[in-house]
């Protein structure tokens, strides 16, 4: 489904600041499979997931998704197979404008868009079903502004708008990040649900390695712009924190620094 | 006095809908767009020199229109394709348009008095109607006969014209596309991240804007009788001023409300200008900083205003809070409420 061939991004070129962000970086995903990705600060997970969404374009490499070669094509256009939802709360919707609103706006994804009403009458049917389905009860406040939601009733909002149109990659950068623990788990709860429902092809970053643990069929492991370690299948159900900080010693001959890793 | 006052009804009219066009760029895009100081000008220009050569008046302010479009168009693509600064890139446009305007109207100055113009045709239309009779009638029935206005032609097919305007934009902000454009104002991270371009929505937008100012524009020209090529200065801050007054008096709760609020709030700022200048001492000149202080009112009163609604809101707030702690709280709040802190 997705596919990563020796991409390589390099920022500030030639400057003082020159940095490799990915450097050969390999990856390959199937239909239906759930990645969690792990790694210390700065190690390029962001920049992976920027690449696979076409924020930034690759120096050289080529990203494949469902067979079809996108590296050149830009950001919005690539958004037909992707759902995204971001680290911070407040970029993921739009805050002045209600909750019906901006569920059409995540619902004209896929479409090109026209002149047509974006909330119908039917769409709120649709709409107001899916609400439903996160249990939050935005199903009986749709003509309410987004911006007047909590960040976790917007992150659960913006989890539901990247996925609830099929997209073929969903990409989840530390989505529960800015959360406090309580609804951090319910937004982990609802990702599982989502992404188990329907099947989605996702990518999901988090600094908390029990919950990469716990989540999804894959994880890997990034370190200076590249991947460093897999598990997959079996070997990723046997995985625990500890097996994977001596993993990480193994492979770089030095302790883990993560200033964000929640070893629990 | 009371004829002031009507004609500061018809030019508010007039205004509201280059108001319209500053609401759409300036609020719904947040894209701070000074070719509205050009494009204004450029809409008066193309309709003053397409009527002394003798196009009809119809023709000339559909031309108008289409002239402000483009503007509105070559400033978006200065800043997608460009890249430049928003401010500046409307900057750019306005200074460009400056030239351009002279070069359209061939001099400074065009005077329409003695031309047939979209508001002697809406007069000679409306004469045959008879409604100016009934309507001076109604005033004169409640004590405003002594100075009745000469005809009521403009007041009221200007009103309609800008209704219809903010009817039909409001509707438009509510399809797929307007929605897209109101998300590429608000969040543009977040409406990329669905697959909008949304280079291309600021374009419309600034198109669709720039397109009522020039019509406003060409408007204004026929209505005062002349296109002068200093009509544009200050437009910016007019259209400003009649958004921001709008919002504070008549609210921007919805799309609708906010667009027939920007009518309502060019219609205030004409007749507070109106007025100010019955004042004695004050001059013709002195307009502009009227204006100026009038946005700087417009803007820092509902800033203390809303902080005193916060005050109470959090008395109410703690109030609440304690009805809880007593048991008091009605049944249906309370479940409310549980839903929200779970999250
Ligand atoms: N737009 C950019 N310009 C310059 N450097 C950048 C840019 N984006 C990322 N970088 C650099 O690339 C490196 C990888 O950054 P990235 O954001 O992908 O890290 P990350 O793994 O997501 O880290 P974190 O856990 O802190 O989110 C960092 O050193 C960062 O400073
Ligand atoms: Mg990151």
């Amino acid at each position: 489904m997705l596919r990563l061939n020796q991409i390589y991004k390099v920022f500030n070129e030639g400057t003082p600041d020159e940095k490799l962000a990915l450097g050969n970086l390999e990856l390959q995903m199937t239909k239906g499979e759930f990645v969690t990705v792990i790694g210390s600060n700065g190690a390029g997970k962001s920049t992976l997931m920027n690449m696979i969404s076409g924020k930034i374009l690759p120096d050289a490499g080529e990203v494949i998704i469902d067979g079809e070669n996108v590296s050149a094509i830009e950001e919005h256009a690539r958004a037909k197979m992707i759902g995204r939802v971001f680290q911070d709360p407040m970029l993921g919707t739009a805050p002045h404008m209600t909750i019906e609103e901006n569920m059409a706006i995540a619902y004209g994804r896929t479409n090109r868009r026209g002149l047509g009403f974006g909330v119908t009458k039917k769409r709120k049917e649709l709409f107001k079903e899916c609400l439903g389905t996160l249990h939050l009860g935005l199903e009986n406040r749709m003509t309410a502004k987004v911006g007047l939601l909590s960040g976790g009733e917007r992150q659960a909002l913006s989890l539901l708008m990247a996925t609830f149109t099929d997209p073929k990659i969903l990409l989840l950068d530390e989505h529960t990040a800015a959360l406090d623990p309580s609804r951090a788990e319910l937004v982990t709860n609802l990702t599982k649900e989502i992404v188990e429902k329907n099947q989605l092809t996702t990518l999901m970053v988090t600094h908390n390695m029990q919950q990469a643990i716990d989540l999804g069929n894959s994880l890997i492991m990034m370190d200076k712009g590249q991947i460093i370690f897999e598990a997959r299948g079996a070997a990723k159900q046997k995985l625990t924190v500890e097996k994977l900080l001596n993993e990480f010693q193994r492979i770089k001959g030095e302790k883990m620094i993560n200033d964000r890793a929640v070893l629990i | 006095m009371f004829s002031a006052l009507f004609n500061s009804f018809e030019s508010g009219m007039i205004y509201a809908i280059m108001a319209l066009g500053v609401y759409l760029t300036f609020r719904i895009l947040d894209f701070p767009d000074m070719t509205v100081e050009g494009s204004f000008v450029t809409g008066a220009s193309v309709a003053a020199i397409m009527i002394v050569n003798g196009y009809s008046p119809i023709v000339a302010t559909l031309c108008a229109m289409v002239a402000g479009f483009i503007a509105g168009t070559i400033t978006g693509f200065l800043h997608t394709k460009g890249k430049i600064n928003p401010l500046l890139a409307g900057i750019l446009m306005m200074i460009a348009l400056y030239s351009i305007n002279l070069r359209i109207m061939g001099a400074s100055n065009i005077p329409l008095l003695s031309q047939t113009t979209i508001i002697t045709n809406i007069q000679d239309a409306w004469a045959g109607t008879g409604l100016d009779n009934l309507l001076n009638g109604l005033l004169s029935f409640v004590g405003l006969g002594d100075s009745l206005p000469k005809t009521w032609a403009i007041l009221i097919v200007m009103l309609v014209v800008a209704v219809v305007i903010q009817a039909g934009m409001s509707a438009f902000l509510k399809t797929e596309i307007g929605l897209a454009l109101r998300a590429t104002g608000d969040n543009e991270a977040m409406v990329k991240s669905f697959s909008a371009h949304t280079g291309n929505m600021k374009i419309l937008g600034l198109a669709i804007g720039n397109a009522l100012v020039a019509f406003s524009g060409s408007l204004v020209a026929q209505y005062n009788g002349f296109s002068d090529i200093g009509m544009g200065i200050g437009i910016i801050v007019i259209g400003l001023a009649s958004v921001i007054i709008g919002e504070a008096l008549f609210g921007a709760k919805t799309i609708a409300r906010a667009t027939l609020a920007v009518i309502g709030g060019a219609i205030i700022y004409r007749i507070v200008v109106t007025l100010a200048l019955r004042v004695e001492f004050l001059e013709t000149g002195d307009v502009k900083l009227i204006t100026a202080l009038i946005v700087v009112g417009a803007l820092v009163i509902p800033k203390i205003s809303d902080k005193q609604k916060e005050k109470t809101r959090k008395k109410r707030r703690l109030k609440e809070i304690q009805m809880r702690h007593d048991g008091t709280l009605p049944k249906g709040r309370e479940e409310y409420a549980s839903v929200k802190s779970d999250l």
